[in-house]
C-alpha cells in the first residue's frame, strides 16, 4: 500500500505533471511537492510525495561506504 | 544505485551484523510495513541473519487492519446509491459482507489506482454521489487531503485512514511481545519525518531505524539496529536518506493537519487505539461520507479460527495459523492477511510455502 516508485518529471501543467518511469509515462499530481522539469520524484497512488535529491542520494551512498569501508571491493 | 542490491555489499553488511550480534542475546526486530515484509521474504533475508536475530511483521498493511465495521460502512454507502471507489486488495477482504460480494450483488463498487481517478469519476458523473473509501497510513493521507480540498460537491470521503506511531506504542505497551527494536516504514516517514518516532524510543528505550525498500536497505537497517542494541542506545536513525528528510514533507503535513483531526479507532486485531485514526474536521463535514449518509461504524467480532489478529500483533508468524496454506490460501482467503499483496500470510504463501 505504501509502495512508491521513483520517476523523472518531464512536463508540468498546473498541479499535474508527466512523470517518466523508465520509459512508461504517466500523469502524476504534484500538489504535495515543489518541483521543476528534470527533477526526480517518489510517486505513490498517482501523487508525487517527495522530491529525490541527488545530493541526498550521494550522501547516503557515502555514509554506506564509510560504514562498511567497502570501497576497496568495488 | 546498484549498491542497494549488490551482493558483495550484502555480504559485507551481513558480516557486520554477525560481528555485532554475536555477543547479544535474543534480538527481535519488528517492521510495520507490508512493502518491507515483501522485500524481506522475497529476498530471503531472514535466512541470512544470525540465529539470535529475528525479524517479525507487525500491523503494516492498511488493507489488513481495516475493520469489518468500516467495510460494512462502505457497503451501506453503496446501498444508498453512491458509487464507491477504493484501492486494490480492499475489495476482496473477507468480511460480514465483502466489497466483492456487494459488487457481485449489483452495487457500484470500483477499484481505482489513485484518488484522482475518483475525482475524475465525480466530474464525469455530476448526478451521482462518488464516495472514496480511503484506506492507508500517513503515505496516503495527504493525497486524500488534496482530494477533499480540490473536488466537486458530489465527491465524498469515507475515511479509514490510520497513523502508525500509536500502534507501535500499543505493541510495546501490551507487553506480550518482547521487541528489541523497530524497522520504521520508509514512505510513511517520507511524510512524517523522524520526530514522531522519538517519544517511542524514549518511553520504551528501543532503537529504531527508518529503512528504504531495497534488500541492502533492510540489511543496513538491521545492522544499525543491532549496533544500537550493542551500544545500549535507543535512537531514531534514518537509513533511507534518499527518500526521507528529518522534518518529512512539511507541505503534505500541513495539508493533512488542515483536513483531518485525530480520532480513536479500532484496528483489525487490536482494541481501540487512542489517536490512531484520522477523521475529517468539522469544517469539511460536507465531504464526510459518514455524515452525508448518516452511517456509524459497527463493532463486528473477528472471524474465529483465523490468526490474522495475532499475525498483525506480531505474536504469530503466518505458518503458525492452523488455517494457513490448507483452508486459507490466496485463492480462497479466510482473513485479510492472505488477501492483500502486502499481507504477511499472502507473502509467506507466495515465497515460503514449500
Amino acid at each position: 500500500m505504501c509502495l512508491a516508485v521513483p520517476g523523472k518529471v518531464i512536463e508540468i501543467k498546473d498541479s499535474v505533471g508527466i512523470v517518466d518511469f523508465n520509459g512508461v509515462k504517466r500523469e502524476v499530481r504534484l500538489d504535495l511537492v515543489d518541483v521543476k522539469v528534470g527533477d526526480y520524484v517518489i510517486v505513490h497512488t498517482g501523487f508525487a510525495i517527495e522530491k529525490m535529491d541527488e545530493k541526498d542520494a550521494l550522501e547516503s551512498l557515502h555514509i554506506w561506504q564509510e560504514l562498511l569501508k567497502v570501497q576497496e571491493d568495488y | 544505485m546498484d549498491l542497494y542490491k549488490d551482493r558483495n555489499a550484502s555480504d559485507a553488511i551481513i558480516r557486520k551484523i554477525f560481528e555485532v550480534s554475536k555477543d547479544l542475546g535474543e534480538v527481535k526486530l519488528c517492521h510495520v510495513c507490508g512493502t518491507h515484509e515483501h522485500v524481506i521474504t522475497h529476498y530471503g533475508i531472514r535466512a541470512l541473519l544470525p540465529k539470535n536475530v529475528q525479524v517479525v511483521s507487525g500491523p503494516g498493511c492498511p488493507v489488513c487492519v481495516t475493520t469489518q465495521g468500516e467495510i460494512e460502512a462502505a457497503v451501506k454507502v453503496a446501498e444508498k446509491g453512491a458509487i464507491v471507489t477504493t484501492y486494490g486488495d480492499m475489495i476482496r477482504v473477507p468480511s460480514k459482507r465483502s466489497l466483492s460480494d456487494a459488487k457481485a450483488s449489483g452495487l457500484d463498487i470500483r477499484l481505482v489506482y489513485s484518488i484522482n481517478d475518483s475525482i475524475n469519476l465525480a466530474i464525469s458523473n455530476p448526478n451521482k454521489k462518488i464516495v472514496h473509501f480511503a484506506i492507508g497510513f500517513e503515505t496516503t493521507c495527504p493525497t486524500t487531503a488534496v482530494a477533499v480540498l480540490n473536488s466537486p460537491d458530489n465527491f465524498y470521503v469515507l475515511s479509514a485512514h490510520r497513523v502508525i506511531p500509536p500502534a507501535m506504542d500499543l505493541l510495546l505497551s501490551s507487553g506480550k511481545i518482547n521487541l528489541s527494536g523497530f524497522i520504521d516504514p520508509g514512505h510513511v516517514s517520507t511524510i512524517i519525518g523522524t520526530k514522531p518516532y522519538e517519544p517511542i524510543s524514549k518511553k520504551f528505550h528501543v532503537p529504531q531505524v527508518i529503512c528504504g525498500f531495497e534488500p541492502n536497505d533492510i540489511l543496513m537497517g538491521i545492522y544499525l539496529l543491532v549496533k544500537q542494541i550493542k551500544e545500549k542506545r535507543a535512537e531514531v536513525e534514518n537509513e533511507y536518506v534518499r527518500g526521507v528528510r528529518t522534518e518529512g514533507n512539511t507541505k503534505a503535513q500541513k495539508l493533512m493537519e488542515k483536513v483531518f483531526e485525530p480520532c480513536d479507532i479500532r484496528w483489525r486485531g487490536f482494541p481501540v487505539i487512542p489517536g490512531s485514526g484520522l477523521s475529517l474536521r468539522n469544517e469539511f463535514s460536507n465531504k464526510d461520507a459518514y455524515k452525508e449518509f448518516n452511517i456509524e461504524i459497527e463493532d463486528i467480532p473477528e472471524e474465529k479460527g483465523c490468526s490474522c489478529p495475532e499475525v498483525l500483533r506480531a505474536e504469530k508468524i503466518p505458518r503458525e495459523c492452523p488455517l494457513f496454506g490448507n483452508i486459507c490460501t490466496p485463492q480462497s482467503p479466510k482473513g485479510p492477511c492472505m488477501v492483500s499483496r502486502e499481507g504477511a500470510c499472502y507473502i509467506s504463501f507466495k515465497y515460503e510455502k514449500s
